[in-house]
């Protein structure tokens, strides 16, 4: 993105906290946490208003425009002004620096997804994008950043409840069948649970053995000392990962897996569908074993001969199955540095734009549907009680929970504060640096306050990288988007205590010290 | 941009103000506004590319607090970088980059007194023991905290030395250039006491600039407007044929001005004798817009000071010129880069730019003719480097001083990035007589290879030390018999020519012709037209040492054979002089002629390639250490 702007591109930045992001941009929307849609309907219905909408691309590529454009029209730019904060001049710009230029992306992160409407919140962007064109051409389009290097991978191999790999509905029968037939066995004909369902599941004591590969929900859930009561009532936990997680003390058995990106062969896909190669670079420490080697041994067990495959012969496998990989073969991988699917055929080229298809004329495959959508608040509203709001996030130099970023020194590591305007703490008497008391509905944690500028009263900032020193996710609330099971970590509501005089004997001793006889 | 402001570092009320005057009040608190407006600034900020294309302010902004204040302080600095958008780390790199800025807290009266090499034999040496003994050491605050001093490369002034230009902060700021000054009159300046500002009509100082005012035989034309108009007056310049050129450019239109130049065959006179027709052409046929003329006015070559005498007396025609030439070339923008130790030509063109905007000489629809053109001056801060051309746009673009690689060159790719005819004064002041008389008219002034008149800067052991103009083709002795030879009774030993990075010659070499031709024919070269003469009284080596130490200064530390080189270069001659050389006399000459070499063939620009020059001239040709041996 920096390489962009230096090369003259502009670039606005939506985000509650100003920042370091945003300290590039030629303009900043600070808008506040939750109020998404009701900014992106009224650029939407701005864009309408001003006649900058893409008429030929919405009349040859899309569905549903009349259904959208009576959805936007209450969406005034007064309207979002009063629900997002965000001065009505500085949408209306927005909404027409996008509109009207020659090539513009929408790129997002988590700020989107972490919310009870996830979807609609990603779906008021689509709408945006159909609404310009921006999307299936070089430099514009869609584009949802991934934290991790194989997110993306983990999806197109299935790793999701709904689908099989290559992108193919579960419940699709003709479909299962062909996966059937290869795989020699059956496949449940109905969808799986997603992560939230799981632990509802949990509760209701419907799932009782779970096998975790890579994750660490012990301490990255939403609410996490109610996850944390679920997980230990388990019959049985498998955890497989290359670190004792805090959730793998809790499993019965644990697997040592191998790093992926050196101690094994295979692949990963970044978020731009581009499949490349992995290689093995060092031998594994101790008894750590290469993901498919665990899974073949535990198939073994269970009684059926996997035959332990290479990489190349799973993923060869998962070529004969899936339309997105069938072209991509090893070799050519190799040769070509990666390929973007869909590619269904070696003798065919990857696919740079997914939906470039929206360009040929007619189209090619199903027009593009509009999704109205409607402005709703966070689930926790903010009270006389719980007065701030409270938002999750990430640090450059941490990595979620932890578990690969801690064990490193850092001059960046500044250890879990709750960030706060010098404006607030100076009204709640807080200083800077002061260990306070933060209560939400669900819980409390101790942890000190930084003064950070770049926020504003009401509006406090915490990550999740250091849950051993301080579980910030006892505090987040667990409401979660019913589409796609994402829990709401970017807007809890909170109060922030000053801790009793009793409770900082070492700042009461320095207190009295430095107080003398005033 | 992500700045990372020092911490805890808040601008005072004087350096809040000296920004404010000069980029407008801040537009958000984001950008250092004292107050955060609720519902504002706490959910909308703007910046970006509107913002950093304002790096070029960058210089201006520093100057501004400094003089205010003196110096820059680190919440003066954070100020300026909230203001601008750029990090503090960078700005900081800037500011010290440049010798006339201090980061650290220093009085508010500063003098600078030069002890270059025409003020070293002329004085200057007294001078600094007189300020050690009454002020303190160099660079230490007076016992009342209110002045100190500091030793300065040269100042511009050779014909007037010894020379000081006095540093007031404050607001009633203003910096003065004395010369030539005297111990008691650099304190009583300093101690507030007004210099009576000088009368072009009355006082007789344009002779000793100029001492061909006197003869009535001279046949001059650059210099002669210059004492017999005001210079703060552009009808005076009018009377006496100011924009007759300009008018007449109009009429020929930008091609005829470009063949009447390219006819001309002037080169350059800023050191490098470019083919100015041809740069020139460049510029007007570059396809990227828009152009940008640059004006080099930063003459920072020891013994140089021609440009500073044409901006003083005649700027009217520096403005004209630059308007033929900007229309040439297709500019709308133009710069003027002044060295900051010239604060009297800056108030003399900034005046002249104000004067001529009134007029219609500058501004919109210029004269009528429906051209646009305007000027900006840009004060330099005290680095040689920057009369290097691409040195110069980085300077100008608000970031260190630093030299680029060529190509692309500058007609190409130049400040901004775009097309820029960038010219020195001297020859731009050429361009109305080329564009009035006709190209080859011009042609048939001089020598076949060098047109035209020049201008030569005599200082030193000299008897009538001042700007001289002469045709090309004029010879090194009749040079120095117009200025009346060395001083009575005394003996020439030596002449530099070009400049510091140039060579010496010796007394059996005055037969010279001072063309570009002519000097490179005898191994040396025209470079700024320094001529300044030695005398038996001068200690060579002394001189020498000072020319070395100049260019280590100087070395802008961009590219090791220049940043390590002249280092090696001084220190070796420090030896030699001291007479504790390692190895023989012979080993320590080799060492220097090596480094030489690598700094000829791998600096990155000019000052590398030059600085070992006159060293080698005065070790070669005047045989500086001949017979000395290692235990002497």
């Amino acid at each position: 993105m920096l390489k962009g702007i230096r090369n003259g591109a502009k670039l606005y930045v939506v985000d509650p906290r100003r920042t370091s992001s945003a300290q590039w941009a030629d303009a900043w929307l600070g808008l506040d946490v939750g109020s998404d849609i009701a900014l992106a309907n009224a650029i939407g219905r701005e864009i309408i208003a001003a006649g900058l909408e893409n008429r030929e691309f919405i009349a040859r590529s899309t569905l549903n425009f009349e259904e959208y454009k009576a959805a936007v029209e209450p969406y005034t730019l007064e309207y979002a002004e009063r629900e997002t904060g965000v001065p009505a001049a500085a949408i209306r710009e927005l909404a027409h620096e996008y509109a009207r230029a020659d090539r513009a992306q929408l790129c997002w992160t988590l700020g989107i997804t972490e919310h009870h409407n996830a979807v609609d919140n990603v779906l008021a962007l689509i709408n945006l994008a159909l609404l310009t064109g921006h999307v299936g051409r070089w430099g514009s389009g869609l584009v949802p950043l991934r934290g991790q290097n194989n997110v993306q991978g983990g999806g197109d191999m299935g790793a999701l409840p709904n689908k099989l790999p290559g992108g193919v509905d579960v419940e699709n029968d003709a479909d299962r069948a062909r996966f059937e037939k290869v795989w020699g066995t059956q496949i449940p004909a109905k969808m799986g649970w997603h992560l939230s369902q799981m632990f509802e599941a949990m509760e209701d004591r419907k799932l009782t053995a779970l096998y975790v590969i890579g994750e660490n929900p012990a301490q990255s859930e939403a609410d996490v000392g109610h996850a944390l009561e679920l997980l230990k009532g388990l019959d049985c936990l498998v955890v497989q990962d290359i670190f004792l997680t805090k959730t793998a003390e809790l499993a019965d058995v644990v697997f040592p897996a191998t790093a992926s990106w050196c101690e094994a062969e295979g692949t990963v896909t970044s978020s731009e569908r581009r499949v490349q190669r992995v290689r093995k670079a060092l031998d594994p420490p101790g008894d750590a074993r290469d993901d498919i080697w665990i899974l073949s041994a535990l198939a073994e067990r269970m009684g059926v001969n996997w035959e332990y495959p290479t990489a190349e012969e799973a993923w060869d496998e998962l070529r004969s199955l899936s339309d997105w990989h069938r072209g991509m073969s090893y070799a050519r991988l190799e040769a070509e540095g990666g390929l973007q699917w869909p590619c269904p055929s070696e003798d065919l080229p990857d696919s740079p734009f997914l939906h470039g298809r929206l360009w040929e004329d007619p189209p090619v495959g199903p027009l593009a549907p509009f999704h109205a959508v409607e402005h709703q608040p966070p689930v926790e509203a903010l009270t006389e009680e719980y007065p701030i709001r409270l938002t999750t996030g990430r640090r450059l130099e941490s990595f979620n929970t932890g578990v690969q970023s801690s064990g490193y020194r850092s001059p960046l590591h500044r250890g879990e504060t709750i960030d706060i305007h010098p404006d607030e703490g100076a009204a709640l008497g807080i200083a800077d640096g002061e260990v306070v008391r933060v209560v939400s509905r669900r819980g409390a944690v101790e942890v000190p306050a930084r003064y950070d500028p770049t926020l504003r009263p009401g509006l406090a900032f915490m990550t999740f990288h250091f849950p051993d020193d301080v579980a910030t996710n006892l505090l987040t609330i667990n409401a979660t988007d019913p589409k796609s099971g994402t829990a709401e970590f970017k807007a809890a509501a909170v109060r922030i205590e000053k801790l009793s005089v009793a409770a900082r004997p070492e700042e009461t001793e320095a207190a009295v010290a430095a107080g003398g006889d005033d | 941009m992500d700045l990372r402001l020092i911490e805890n570092a808040v601008p005072s009320a004087a350096e809040r103000e000296a920004i404010d005057r000069l980029l407008g009040p801040p537009s958000s608190a984001w950008r250092g506004g004292a107050e955060r407006r609720p519902g504002l600034d706490t959910h909308v900020a703007y910046g970006g590319h509107a913002l950093r294309s304002q790096r070029h302010m960058l210089l201006p902004a520093l100057h501004a607090i400094r003089d205010a204040t003196g110096y820059i302080s680190p919440g003066g600095l954070n100020y300026v970088c909230q203001r601008l958008d750029v990090p503090p780390a960078d700005a900081y790199g800037v500011a010290s980059f440049y010798a006339l800025f201090s980061l650290e807290e220093q009085p508010p009266v500063v003098a600078h007194v030069c002890d270059d090499i025409a003020c070293r034999i002329n004085g200057a040496l007294g001078l600094c023991q007189q300020l050690e003994d009454q002020i303190g050491p160099e660079g230490t605050p007076s016992a009342d905290g209110k002045m100190t001093w500091v030793r300065s490369p040269c100042l511009g002034q050779c014909n007037r030395a010894p020379v000081a230009l006095i540093q007031r902060a404050g607001l009633d700021a203003r910096d003065e250039t004395q010369a030539p000054t005297t111990g008691d009159a650099v304190l009583a300046a300093m101690a507030g006491e007004a210099t009576p500002k000088p009368d072009f009509a009355t006082d007789g100082s344009y002779a000793l600039d100029v001492p061909q005012l006197l003869d009535p035989d001279a046949d001059l034309y650059l210099l002669r407007r210059i004492g017999r108009i005001d210079p703060e007056n552009i009808d005076s310049y009018r009377a006496a044929g100011g924009y007759e050129a300009l008018r007449r450019a109009f009429e020929i239109g930008p091609e005829g001005v470009i063949r009447e130049v390219e006819d001309s065959k002037i080169v350059g006179r800023g050191g490098a004798a470019f083919p100015k027709g041809r740069k020139l052409g460049d510029v007007a046929r570059a396809p990227a817009r828009p152009h940008y003329l640059v004006c080099n006015a930063d003459e920072s070559e020891p013994g140089t000071f021609k440009d500073r005498v044409l901006m003083e007396g005649d700027p009217f025609a520096l403005i004209e010129s630059m308007t033929i030439a900007g229309y040439a070339a297709g500019c709308e923008q133009g710069f003027i880069y002044i060295r900051g130790e010239y604060p009297r030509s800056v108030e003399r063109l900034q005046h002249a730019i104000d004067m001529a905007r009134q007029k219609g000489f500058l501004g919109r629809n210029i004269m009528g003719k429906g051209y646009d053109f305007d000027i900006e001056i840009r004060r330099g801060a005290g680095a040689y480097i920057c009369g290097e051309e691409t040195a110069l746009f980085s300077s100008l673009e608000g970031y260190r001083g630093e030299p680029r690689s060529k190509p692309p060159f500058p007609t190409q790719v130049g400040l901004f990035g775009k097309p820029t005819l960038v010219s020195n004064v001297e020859t731009l002041m050429n361009l109305p007589r080329i564009v009035l008389e006709g190209g080859p008219a011009y042609a048939a002034i001089g020598t076949e290879q060098s047109t035209g008149t020049k201008l030569f800067c005599l200082s030193g052991c000299i008897q009538r030390p001042g700007i001289y103009e002469f045709p090309f083709g004029v010879t090194l002795r009749e040079v120095l018999e117009a200025a009346g030879g060395v001083p009575e009774g005394r003996e020439l030993r030596a002449v530099l020519v070009g400049g510091a990075a140039s060579s010496f010659v010796t007394p059996d070499e005055l037969d010279m012709e001072l063309t570009f031709e002519g000097t490179r024919a005898a191994g040396a070269a025209l470079g700024s037209a320094v001529i300044m003469p030695f005398d038996d009284s001068v200690d060579m080596t002394d001189i020498i040492l000072r020319i070395a130490a100049f260019f280590r200064d100087e070395s802008c530390g961009q590219c090791v054979p220049c940043r390590v080189g002249t280092v090696r270069q001084q220190e070796a001659l420090q030896r030699l002089v001291a007479g504790r050389p390692l190895g023989s006399v012979e080993d320590e000459i080799r060492l220097i002629d090596e480094v030489a070499q690598v700094m000829r063939d791998a600096s990155i620009c000019g000052l590398g390639h030059t600085a070992p020059i006159a060293v080698q001239s005065a070790i070669h040709k005047l045989h500086l250490f001949n017979g000395r041996s290692a235990t002497t």
